[in-house]
């Protein structure tokens, strides 16, 4: 379904609507509290900004210098070009470690290449530990938020959902209740796990150690107990050096939830006696688009989702709309580059308001990479016939004041005397909700030559 | 200095009230405005959909009307931001690169060219401002709610400096109104989802007045309350300005 008809069936439900927008936007006002806290903000925006550009620059030297620290660290390192390589590699680790089952916390890298209905195929089971995901699970639904997976649901569906899935008192909807059921549930499962996944949020090339930031702790809960720790990464998060870490945490949990930093910022250097570490290295079309001179500071992104907080059009269509893992504004500048036919909607579905990019801790020029991608599209021929000809039409007539004056004209005579039939009618998007302007009988320029210009 | 006035084609053919008080406004701040003839559009409509490269005989236009004009100016933020950021590579030559650089939306025209940051006018309304947000966030006439540092707006320090004015204090000043050009019909029900959640705000905080630098946005946000009937009304700041100047 396109974006804007996906909007169109979420917008139906109005009180949900108006629940998910302020829900989002009260995120964006935290956000602001912390912003406004810290007087360096905009000088951090620079600093994270240009140490990516530059990490990204140099990606393949940070990489191999990663790599062999990592190593050095006894931490054994995987490459995956893709996400079935990724897949397989996870599944590799599991059968020769024999384990059936796999602990894991967020990681919207794993949900990019659909590890776990890969790895569930294969008899594995897969527990999702962070409360968001494991809500998402247990309802088999996807994510709709990169921070806050499951932030389109109420907590009257979660206590149902609990009700049937984890057996807790019927008609309890208090959160507080909800979470202790959910910790109770997964602590069985983080104390039985030999095999832990994470995400990585940032890893070091100079240290060849990485960090993993969460609230719920169960990032750690997982690791600490389990065997073996595998961590999956998009190579795009690679930073220089350890003191980077000091811009990067100080922006991440700020722009993400507004708070000063996530409750758990985890570092992994090496593992513990007798523990495994394994590091799952992946690409999955990022070297691609790292290459195109137009849309390659996407890749900057931290996955903090504050475009998504502050964008007015994810608040009032929700993330399922979008279609992908990532939803919203970086989403809708990542997809066009996965598939481009597909997703060729996604660059519309933006007023192009640039809430996005003045939010963005690192700067990423979301609205104006939106605007480029939509050039993309119609140069590939991926815009309807209908807009491409009325477009091409319209061009002819403005580039010829002679046709402006006339279509002007004739418009206006047109919606003036025309009966109501013909102006609201369904091929009159405009006018659906909305009112047409009372028109003027003289534009500015007849206007204008009449009273100033006589000549 | 040789001003040239550009009237977008949707105040020109729409709103010709817009287009006579911004030319009324600049001549009782004594500037002395030229309006080339034959005038069309920016472009923008295009561009946005995705056809910049569709613009060039738009955009050639355009230039070719402009670049005897020592500055130019526009009551629409939107279309200073198209001719500042989007016309075609082809056309990016020394005629171009004046007009880039010359060309001004009205109320920066009148606080950074004629450097005047109080009018003596008066204007006894409630008023909410909707800076919009390609004058907000693309030309930077204003400080956007994101961004850390202290708050101005170009067009808010002209409308408070008229006698008896009050401009109110929205939930979410500069959240973007819903227009978005094409968007509006592409991506109809955000749209109007948008435009009903920021009259809402204006309504909440008892605003008579919707003010705004861009027609376009106004245009969009009349539309829907003239459909709703709504005790609201929508002005252009240049409207405000010329009649609190009378």
């Amino acid at each position: 379904m396109k974006h804007s008809q996906a909007a169109k069936v979420f917008l139906k439900n109005a009180p949900r609507t108006q629940w998910h927008d302020k829900a989002l936007w009260f995120a964006r006002e935290k956000r602001d509290i912390q912003k406004n806290q810290v007087t360096e903000w905009e000088t951090l925006r620079d600093h994270a900004s240009q140490i990516k550009e530059h990490a990204l620059s140099n990606l393949d030297d940070y990489l191999m210098e990663f790599e062999q620290n990592a190593i050095g660290n006894g931490i054994v390192v995987h490459w995956a070009s893709d996400a079935e390589e990724h897949n397989r590699i996870v599944f590799n680790i599991l059968q020769k470690a024999g384990v059936r089952k796999l602990v894991k916390s967020k990681s919207m890298l794993t949900e990019e290449c659909r590890m776990n209905p890969y790895l569930e195929n294969k008899g594995i089971e897969v527990i999702e530990s962070d409360l968001g995901e494991r809500i998402i699970q247990l309802d088999k639904q996807e994510p709709s938020h990169i921070v806050m997976p499951a932030i389109h649901m109420k907590k009257e569906e979660i206590g149902k959902l609990f009700e049937k899935e984890l057996h807790t008192e019927t008609g309890n909807n208090d959160p507080q209740y909800l979470t202790a059921a959910a910790r109770s549930h997964l602590r069985k499962h983080f104390l039985s796990a030999e095999v832990a996944l994470t995400g990585v949020n940032f890893a070091i090339a100079e240290t060849g150690g990485f960090v993993v930031c969460t609230n719920e702790g169960n990032a750690d809960m997982g690791v600490h107990h389990a065997r073996i720790h595998i961590a999956s990464m998009g190579i795009e998060k690679l930073i220089p050096k350890k003191e980077h870490l000091a811009v990067f945490i100080r922006l991440l949990a700020r722009s993400a939830t507004g708070q000063p930093i996530t409750n758990y910022t985890s570092h992994f250097q090496k593992p513990e006696k007798g523990k495994e570490i394994h590091i799952i290295l992946v690409d999955n079309g990022r070297s691609e688009h790292l290459g195109e001179e137009k849309f390659w500071r996407a890749l900057k992104c931290i996955r903090c989702g504050a475009c998504m907080n502050t964008c007015p059009v994810y608040r009032r269509s929700g993330g399922h709309s979008y279609g992908y893992t990532i939803p919203g504004p970086i989403g809708s500048i990542l997809t066009p580059k996965i598939d481009l036919k597909q997703f060729a909607d996604l660059p519309f579905a933006s007023s192009l308001c640039g809430s996005c990019s003045d939010v963005c801790p690192v700067k990423i020029d979301i609205h104006e990479q939106l605007y480029q991608w939509r050039q993309e599209v119609y140069e590939h021929g991926h815009l309807s016939w209908i807009k491409k000809t009325g477009f091409r039409v319209v061009g002819k007539i403005l580039a010829s004041p002679r046709l402006y004056g006339l279509t002007g004209t004739i418009a206006r005579f047109f919606l003036i005397y025309a009966p109501g039939f013909l102006v609201y009618n369904r091929m009159n998007t405009w006018g659906k909700s909305r009112d047409i302007p009372t028109l003027p009988r003289q534009s500015f320029q007849e206007w204008y030559k009449e009273n100033r210009n006589k000549s | 200095m040789k001003v040239g006035l550009f009237i977008p084609c949707y105040i020109d053919q729409l709103y010709p009230c817009v287009g006579i008080s911004t030319l009324q406004l600049l001549e009782k701040l004594g500037v002395d405005v030229e309006v080339p003839q034959n005038q069309t559009c920016c472009g923008q409509p295009l561009a946005n959909s995705g056809l910049q490269k569709e613009t060039i005989g738009i955009s050639r236009h355009f230039i070719n009307l402009f670049s005897n004009c020592d500055t130019i100016v526009s009551p629409s933020g939107s279309c200073v931001l198209q001719i500042k950021e989007h016309v075609p590579k082809e056309l990016h030559d020394e005629k171009y690169s004046h007009i880039k650089n010359n060309i001004y939306e009205l109320t920066e025209f009148i606080t950074d060219i004629l450097k005047i940051d109080e009018l003596d006018g008066q204007f006894p309304y409630r008023v909410g401002l909707l800076q919009s947000c390609h004058s907000l966030r693309g030309l930077r006439n204003g400080k956007s709610s994101e961004l850390a540092g202290k708050r101005f707006s170009k067009s808010g320090q002209l409308l408070s400096s008229l006698k008896d004015i009050k401009l109110v204090d929205l939930d979410r000043p500069d959240e973007c109104c819903g227009f978005g050009g094409t968007f509006s019909v592409f991506e109809e029900a955000v749209s109007v989802q948008m435009g009903v959640d920021k009259i809402k705000d204006h309504l909440s905080h008892d605003a008579e007045i919707i003010a705004g630098t861009d027609m376009s946005c106004l245009m969009h946000l009349e539309g829907l309350i003239n459909r709703n009937r709504q005790l609201l009304k929508v002005m252009h700041i240049a409207e405000i300005l010329n009649t609190a100047m009378t």
